[in-house]
């Protein structure tokens, strides 16, 4: 599979463990997986308050192989950055030893909304970090709420499709390019359209000295309203329509991982999602908002080529 | 009266034991259960790569053996992503009389229980 050794590592215990309660055909638990088939040092984890941290350490349960440490919605930046810098002042006493990577996840919620400042903080330190954003574009452990990462047109329980509005209003935050600006090592965009991308990104971002961003877009089959086992499907429709950009900033330098050969209409990206399905209904009413998606998406795209180098 | 206890008194909540969700059959929820036929099989392992649930068991080498029904949460995504068609999808109606790997009752009869209550 694309440089990855799926087969070796099938004898390996992932640092998820089974029996986690995640909803069945959930993109989180898959996203971390595969990111953690990608590290194979010792691993700390942090987690921020979302689906993933409530539904892995269910008390007295803990889906962690490994050590894990919850914290609040606003401060797994702030709480990584202090379990890196404390291995670190022990590993000068010789109390630990080297070589332990630490990975801090959270929901777009607990990235793009609440705990930007701490992400920021901790990034703009520079301590020796992976964070990864496992992005399911809202709220959806507390029943589907827009955030940030919630796109333009989609409706969600607090920007509802309906008489008034046609969804948010909005355009969702580019996360990827926030953390860019900070400078750092490392930084990615990918989805779950190709594991053995995810796995690439995720070693290239923990080998990387120094603080690493990963924003993994993972669809939530009860927000979207889709069909729990097109999750591979929908992840290589936002990769092939360029609604989500496949690609990596290494030390400033932008490079686009992934270009759809032929790309396909945003179009069909969005009329496969329940989250839209107001924009088809009426569809006589709501072409512009079909063209306005598909023109923040030529936008995006070409402000991020006109900055990148092509694929090698 | 007697004192509160210290806060060095009180139990931490702290979870000693790893991985010890993997006592809890998530399996129960299923109401359709992925059926592999190992004859079609070629091991790809693009199922057990994308498996939210870990449930694709595979022996030393990396060959798929069969899935996990204690934790299969029946998704249906193993189905999805085979490019043989070595996985089937059937609903957990055609097999009410099975046990389940616990020895419990099949979930669908769960929720027949549930309903008789």
């Amino acid at each position: 599979m694309g440089g990855v050794n799926v087969r070796e590592l099938t004898g390996r215990n992932n640092p998820l463990a089974e029996g986690h309660r995640m909803c069945p055909g959930c993109g989180a638990p898959t996203a971390l997986r595969q990111a953690f088939m990608g590290i194979d040092d010792p691993v700390v984890v942090v987690g921020a308050t979302g689906c993933l941290e409530v539904s892995t350490t269910v008390y007295p349960y803990s889906s962690w192989r490994v050590p894990f440490m919850h914290v609040a919605f606003e401060n797994a930046g702030a709480a990584v950055s202090g379990v890196a810098a404390a291995h670190k002042a022990m590993g000068r006493r010789g109390l630990f030893r080297d070589g332990i990577k630490f990975v801090a996840f959270g929901g777009d919620g607990g990235t793009y909304d609440i705990g930007l400042q701490s992400l920021s903080g901790a990034l703009e330190r520079g301590h020796d970090f992976t964070y990864i954003c496992y992005n399911n574009q809202g709220y959806m452990n507390t029943g589907a709420q827009r955030s940030g990462a919630t796109p333009r047109s989609a409706s969600s329980t607090t920007s509802p499709a309906g008489r008034l509005i046609p969804g948010k209003l909005q355009r969702a935050k580019n996360l990827t390019e926030i953390a860019a600006a900070h400078d750092i090592p490392y930084v990615a965009q990918t989805t779950l359209h190709d594991p053995s991308d995810l796995i690439k990104k995720v070693r290239r971002a923990v080998e990387t000295p120094g603080p690493a961003f990963v924003n993994i877009l993972v669809p939530c089959a009860l927000f979207w309203k889709i069909d729990p086992a097109d999750q591979v499907k929908i992840c290589r429709l936002a990769a092939d329509s360029r609604f989500w950009p496949i690609y990596e900033v290494a030390n400033g330098e932008r490079r686009i991982s992934y270009t759809p050969k032929k790309p396909v209409p945003v179009e069909d990206f969005l009329r496969a999602q329940g989250r839209y399905s107001h924009l088809f209904t009426d569809e006589a009413n709501r072409r512009d908002l079909i063209d306005q998606a598909q023109a923040d998406v030529d936008a995006e795209w070409e402000k991020l080529t006109g900055n990148a180098k092509p694929q090698s | 009266m007697s004192c509160a206890p210290c806060w060095q008194d009180i139990l931490p909540g702290t979870i000693t034991l790893g991985a010890s969700s993997r006592s809890v059959e998530t399996g129960l929820w299923r109401s359709v259960r992925p059926i592999l036929d190992a004859g079609k099989c070629v091991s790809c392992l693009r199922c057990w790569v994308q498996c939210p649930d870990s449930s694709i068991q595979t022996c030393d080498g990396g060959t798929v053996q069969g899935i996990d029904m204690f934790f299969c949460k029946g998704c249906g995504i193993c189905a999805a992503v085979c490019p043989v068609g070595a996985i089937s999808i059937r609903p957990e109606s055609d097999f009410l009389e099975e046990t389940g790997p616990s020895g419990g009752v099949n979930p669908v009869k769960v929720g027949e229980l549930v309903g008789q209550c």
